[in-house]
């Protein structure tokens, strides 16, 4: 009796703010609401109307090539990050907690130092370019050719502490005996590596790179604050045109038809994650 | 173990990069809030270092915006939200771990699931609701939407840890004579402290970055909080205002990176409890 009246506030705070809002984006979806206005049923029309958009399929395509292209940087970074961090380097305790700064400030607001090292007329990495010798410039997030490289950049940029940071308690949990055992056998760095580093930071690994997706996938902050999804739709993601098209424009339907389109996704990542925790945890 | 130069290189080569990679943005930040203007839109000068260094956009952050109004929305928005989601987490965290009870076991992963769930999927019957509140457009609907993710995430979280603390020590206080509650509530909780902190820490950064929620629930510049209000109000009213946004940006940053450098150890072995200890 006593369990059920502890959890009852966070059951109410899950089914009240989740379940709820969730059945109530699926009905939306199947309507033509607009904010302001009255919803009026129907049926699959605004996955109809969207299908048939050429932007939202642009932003499938973005959503895909953002979360892999930005996971294909962050991945090996923060692998390399843990790497180091485990050795015995000097000011240890210095550079783990400095580099960790990417990910624990607001997003939204290391993109406007971004945005500011972007600016057309005054980009420091230009500047550098330029005086380099390497070149003329870039236009780093007004150029459609090059701003998804851009915001991929930043959200990596941000996630690679992450990686860095929870490979390295992986790793730190590995006996040391373990390393002296394979020293005693005569390994090198290489095969340390290959025959007890690697194997026994893979779960973390997988957990690590299965919350990173999730996040990656529906990341807003980044490319909102960088780019708003353009230019002409350029680095348009399901996050961000969902966004405009349910507040924007206010057709919350077609809006909610959008978002919804990622849960297929984030469901199949949802249920690995769980499974595999819980299978560790058993 | 025995590390030649070679070794020492392919060890402090890419830590001294990767430092600068990540790094090298909080430096622009920081040279850009101390620069003065005509400094700053120069092409003749330099951008590397400061020349001559200023508070003014420092100042003017205080004078000419609504930067403390923000200030003190994000602490009363993240403080509120983080004290109810350590209280609901604390006791759901509590029943998991202690209390037998049918579909104990199918609410700690739904819980847990629900903590995956990312607000881009939620934000959009979420305005609608907190419109039926009627609190839209108020600080009021953050700290009734924060809890939703942060709440799931402390249950998990201190489930965990109320596990690895032995329940004995709970039965031989009720031999004693204490409640179940009494039992908990001197032996359990004070035991239980770090996992709280981690808690705490994890659910007050979170409120204080989070973003979406903030800019879909809050129009008026005098609801918002830091994040929203640096960049939506600055950006869209100054047409040369990177010395204050980078200004507003380093201050309101700095709340966070103090409290994370104090307990990065324990956040880092928060995030993967459930993992490591498997």
């Amino acid at each position: 009796m006593l369990g059920y009246l502890l959890v009852a506030p966070v059951v109410v705070v899950v089914v009240g703010f989740l379940a709820y809002p969730f059945y109530l984006a699926l009905s939306t979806s199947l309507t033509d609401k607009v904010i302001g206005g009255e919803p009026h049923f129907v049926g699959f029309k605004n996955y109809e109307t969207i299908w048939q958009n050429s932007v939202y399929r642009q932003a499938i395509r973005n959503t895909i090539v953002f979360t892999l292209g930005s996971i294909a940087i962050k991945l090996p970074l923060g692998f390399v990050l843990a790497l180091v961090l485990n050795e015995r380097i000097r000011f240890r305790k210095a550079f783990r907690s400095a580099v960790l700064l990417p990910w624990i400030v607001p997003a939204v607001l290391s993109a406007m130092a971004w945005l500011w090292m972007f600016n057309g007329n005054f980009s420091v990495l230009n500047y550098i370019i330029v005086h380099l010798g390497l070149g003329r410039g870039v236009r780093w997030v007004t150029d459609p050719n090059v701003a998804m490289f851009s915001v991929t950049l930043v959200n990596a940029w941000r996630g690679v502490p992450f990686y860095g940071i929870t490979l390295l308690a992986g790793m730190q949990a590995i006996p040391s005996e373990l390393y002296e055992a394979t020293a005693i056998d005569g390994a090198g760095r290489l095969q340390r590596f290959r025959h007890v580093t690697l194997p026994l930071v893979m779960p973390i690994l997988v957990i690590t790179l299965l919350l990173s997706t999730i996040a990656t996938v529906s990341d807003f902050n980044v490319i909102y604050s960088l780019t708003g999804g353009g230019p002409f739709n350029s680095t348009q993601v399901l996050a961000t045109y969902s966004y405009a098209t349910a507040l924007g424009a206010g057709r919350m339907g077609e809006g909610a038809a959008i978002s919804l389109t990622m849960f297929p996704v984030l469901l199949a990542l949802l249920v690995l994650e769980v499974r595999y925790l819980t299978r560790r945890q058993a | 173990m025995r590390t030649g130069r070679l070794g020492q290189t392919l060890v402090y080569v890419p830590l001294v990069l990767l430092t600068f990679f990540l790094l090298a943005p909080f430096y622009w930040m920081v040279i850009t809030s101390f620069k003065p203007d005509p400094e700053l839109y120069s092409a003749s000068i330099s951008p590397l270092w400061v020349w001559h260094p200023t508070l003014d956009h420092f100042g003017e952050l205080f004078s000419k915006t609504a930067f403390f109004t923000w200030l003190v929305n994000s602490f009363v928005v993240a403080g509120l939200a983080t004290g109810i989601a350590l209280l609901f987490g604390t006791m759901a965290g509590y029943a998991m771990a202690r209390l037998r009870f049918r579909g104990s076991g199918l609410i700690g992963t739904a819980i847990f699931a629900t903590y995956l769930v990312p607000g881009t999927l939620l934000f959009i019957p979420m305005y609608q609701i907190v419109n039926q509140l009627g609190l839209l457009d108020t600080r009021w609907a953050l700290v009734v939407v924060y809890p939703t993710f942060l709440t799931p995430f402390c249950s998990w979280l201190l489930a965990g840890y109320f596990r690895t603390i032995p329940g004995e020590l709970e039965d031989c206080a009720r031999v004693d004579g204490c409640s179940r509650l009494g039992a908990a509530a001197r032996i359990t909780l004070p035991l239980a402290t770090p996992g709280i902190l981690s808690c705490g820490i994890f659910s007050f950064t979170a409120s204080w970055n989070e973003f979406l929620y903030a800019l879909t629930l809050t129009t008026s510049s005098d609801q918002r909080t830091l994040p929203l209000g640096i960049v939506a109000t600055l950006l869209n009213t100054d047409a040369y205002p990177w010395g204050k946004l980078m200004a507003g940006a380093l201050l309101a940053s700095i709340p966070v990176a103090i409290v994370y450098s104090f307990f990065v150890e324990h956040y880092a072995s928060g995030l993967t409890a459930g993992a490591v200890k498997g």
